[in-house]
């Protein structure tokens, strides 16, 4: 059985106080290999405390997790990560960083030399392989974080905002980068954004969640990402029904949050 | 205080004398800031500024001591030196007055000076010559040699013509003549405004005795061996204390039971100046060498122990999630994120061990050490060798400057990355 299978997945955090937050409930996914799962939702409906289970840096109070058909229990190579910022380890240069992954399994320059060039020319800091982590921009800084997370040759990346600290051109031609990446090497991805249209983009299947507790609200199927590989983004975006998709996400979204304020209203 | 208002005076001078001759418009991008006043990075230190600073420390003292290296014109008044003369007045019981005059060589401290042969002159009270060493005061005996002495009920009236009395006083140009409650004369010769070498020798002495010692040695050992002494139980006890506190901070700031047990301990002891633990270690380890690496080990110890639990306290757990996703194992997790992570945390702690040894060790060899930098200046004060304190000072802060500014280098090469990300 391959891909990523999640089954009533709950997750509960006993606050010091004696409360307790419900952050997610009966979450149920299937993903199969090689799809690109975009995740949007209200701040505060659960989407990292998802992805970090998933990850396999926090234990679900309830609820079954497998991967490739079995469990996950914690954090594995298998399942790559790449942060919204500040993952990058500044001691090292940017092609020790890519090439972090396969020497920590013991691989010589030999073994993994070719690819990690590969990779740094795919996201084009070839120049830039040799400079400190902290000479890069933010968005360099994502592309080493990108290289770094292929170079391992994970089964699943998952992406936690990857692209929510870039100016919005940076952002556009890294989300291109993505996209192109995840045709290249197949692989499985999940992407939290709070971003629609990013959403919209970089999601074969789009997931919305809605907060209190933490669920999946709806579930789209897209064409979008398909269309966007090597193409022009703006262009995809000119699609008609780009647009209403993304008026009904927006307007979803909008609803959950005025729910959200009325309901603390209603609690003072 | 007089040197103080001149200080304060140079200061506020140079300002303005450096402002007109100096062109002191900023440069580059700062130029272009209008806002400087609060912006701490438009404040930057003025050469200029430390350079008359410094210069301004030599002036002083050398002004005031007298140095040779100034010029003449630059000197502080200095004490009165060559000879005085003045005038008494005698009065016996019979009511008869005589006059005499007194002449006082006042030479340089430690030079032999004859006393000046005078003509006693004629009446009954006869002439005196005394010698008196600069900046000291001598009793002028001056009914010693006169025809009517104290039997006769012989008693000074009056100094360069004014009127004394018991108890008072008469200013000359020389200096100043007192009487004493019996009626003696004594004389302080003028002061000036100088220092006097014993409290503050000039800094040419200073120069000289390093040179002196730096080749002939002070109490049996060389200077390099007294400053080796220092550095050597500096650098013995830091690293010992590194390499014990290092692996303790680490564990502490990763396992719960470590932070538990050790942190009761190294809060207690943070607080406890290394200075008052040199009687317990005397007490129990002696004033040789064992007892003073024992001092600067605990001194290093506590500050490494600290500073490397807070490096690894202060690591982004970010960075630790990713290494585990990219497969890291925990030793190469430790290995390749923990301790570089720690590093400037280290550093910075290094830093400040090594600055709080350095002083440490200068102040147990003021209590008991054979050789050392801070024997030699504790051993040359009890015999009033000033510039050899001076020297030593010196020496000290130089080393001190020096050392801090080694490990900022280090610093610089091993932790580049340091406030950067
Ligand atoms: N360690 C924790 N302890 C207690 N509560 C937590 C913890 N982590 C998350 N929560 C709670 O769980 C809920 C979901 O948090 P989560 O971070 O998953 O939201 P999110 O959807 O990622 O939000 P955002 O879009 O702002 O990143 C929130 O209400 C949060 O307060
Ligand atoms: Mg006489």
């Amino acid at each position: 059985m391959s891909g990523l299978m999640i089954e009533k997945l709950s997750m509960r955090f006993d606050l010091p106080n004696g409360s307790h937050v419900q952050a997610l409930k009966d979450v149920s996914l299937d993903l199969a290999e090689g799809e690109l799962m975009s995740v949007l939702g209200p701040s505060g409906c659960g989407k990292t405390t998802l992805l970090n289970i998933v990850a396999g840096f926090l234990a679900p109070t309830s609820g079954e997790i497998q991967l490739n058909g079995h469990d996950v229990t914690g954090p594995d190579a298998e399942r790559g990560m790449v942060f919204q910022q500040g993952a990058l380890f500044e001691w090292m240069s940017v092609r020790e960083n890519v090439s972090f992954g396969p020497r920590m399994k013991g691989q010589g320059e030999k073994e993994y030399g070719a690819e990690v060039d590969h990779l740094l020319d795919i996201v084009g800091l070839q120049d830039f392989k040799e400079k400190a982590i902290y000479e890069l921009s933010g968005g360099m800084q994502q592309r080493v974080a990108l290289a770094r997370c292929l170079a391992n040759d994970p089964d699943v990346i998952l992406m936690d905002e990857p692209l929510g600290a870039l100016d919005a051109l940076t952002r556009e031609k890294m989300q291109s980068l993505v996209l192109k990446l995840w045709k290249e090497t197949g692989k499985t991805i999940i992407l939290i954004t709070h971003s629609v249209e990013e959403a919209l983009l970089l999601g074969e299947r789009l997931l919305v969640m809605a907060p209190r507790p933490g669920r999946i609200h709806r579930e789209y199927r897209l064409p979008f990402a398909d269309l966007g590989v090597g193409q022009d983004l703006r262009e995809v975006k000119k699609h008609p029904e780009f647009a209403e998709r993304r008026e009904e996400i927006l307007g979803m979204i909008w609803d959950m949050e005025e729910e959200i304020m009325g309901r603390s209203e209603d609690e003072k | 205080m007089i040197i103080f208002l001149i200080y304060i005076a140079i200061f506020v001078g140079s300002f303005f004398l450096v402002r007109l001759i100096v062109d002191q418009t900023a440069k580059g991008y700062s130029a272009r800031k209008t806002v400087t006043f609060g912006d701490e990075s438009a404040v930057t230190s003025n050469r200029t500024a430390s350079v008359v600073s410094i210069l301004t420390i030599f002036l002083l003292w050398g002004a005031f001591t007298g140095s040779s290296l100034l010029p003449r014109f630059l000197h502080a008044p200095g004490p009165f030196e060559g000879v005085a003369t003045m005038t008494y007045t005698a009065e016996a019981d019979d009511g008869s007055r005589d006059e005499a005059t007194i002449t006082v060589l006042v030479h340089p401290v430690g030079e032999d000076a004859e006393v000046p042969e005078v003509d006693p002159g004629d009446g009954w009270a006869k002439n005196d010559a005394y010698t008196i060493g600069a900046w000291r005061s001598g009793l002028m005996r001056v009914d010693r040699n006169d025809e009517k002495g104290r039997d006769q009920g012989h008693q000074v009236v009056a100094v360069n013509g004014e009127p004394i009395v018991p108890g008072g006083e008469v200013l000359t140009e020389f200096g100043r003549v007192g009487m004493s409650q019996k009626g003696t004369l004594n004389f302080e010769p003028a002061k000036g405004w100088q220092m006097e070498p014993i409290w503050l020798p000039p800094p040419e002495a200073v120069v000289q005795r390093l040179g002196e010692i730096a080749s002939d040695g002070y109490r049996d050992s060389t200077l390099w061996e007294h400053l080796g002494y220092s550095l050597f139980r500096v650098v013995v006890g830091f690293v010992a204390g590194a390499l014990v506190g290092i692996p303790l901070g680490y564990a502490m700031g990763l396992s719960a039971w470590f932070r538990g047990w050790f942190d009761p301990i190294v809060e207690f002891m943070r607080p406890v100046p290394p200075l008052a633990l040199i009687p317990l270690v005397i007490i129990w380890a002696g004033i040789g060498e064992t007892g003073k690496i024992i001092l600067l080990f605990l001194a290093a110890l506590w500050i490494m122990a600290i500073a490397a639990r807070s490096g690894v306290s202060g690591v982004n757990i970010t960075k630790v999630h990713a290494a585990y996703s990219l497969g890291a194992s925990k030793w190469q997790i430790m290995r390749h994120v923990i301790v570089p992570n720690s590093l400037p945390e280290i550093f910075t702690g290094a830093r400040v061990a090594m600055g709080v040894c350095w002083g440490t060790v200068v102040a147990a060899e003021l209590v008991a050490a054979e050789q050392g930098a801070g024997m030699m200046i504790m051993v040359a004060s009890k015999f009033q060798l000033t510039d050899i304190v001076l020297m030593g000072i010196i020496l000290i802060g130089v080393i001190g400057f020096g050392i801090d500014m080694l490990m900022r280098k280090a610093e610089r090469v091993l932790v580049p990355w340091k406030g950067r990300s």
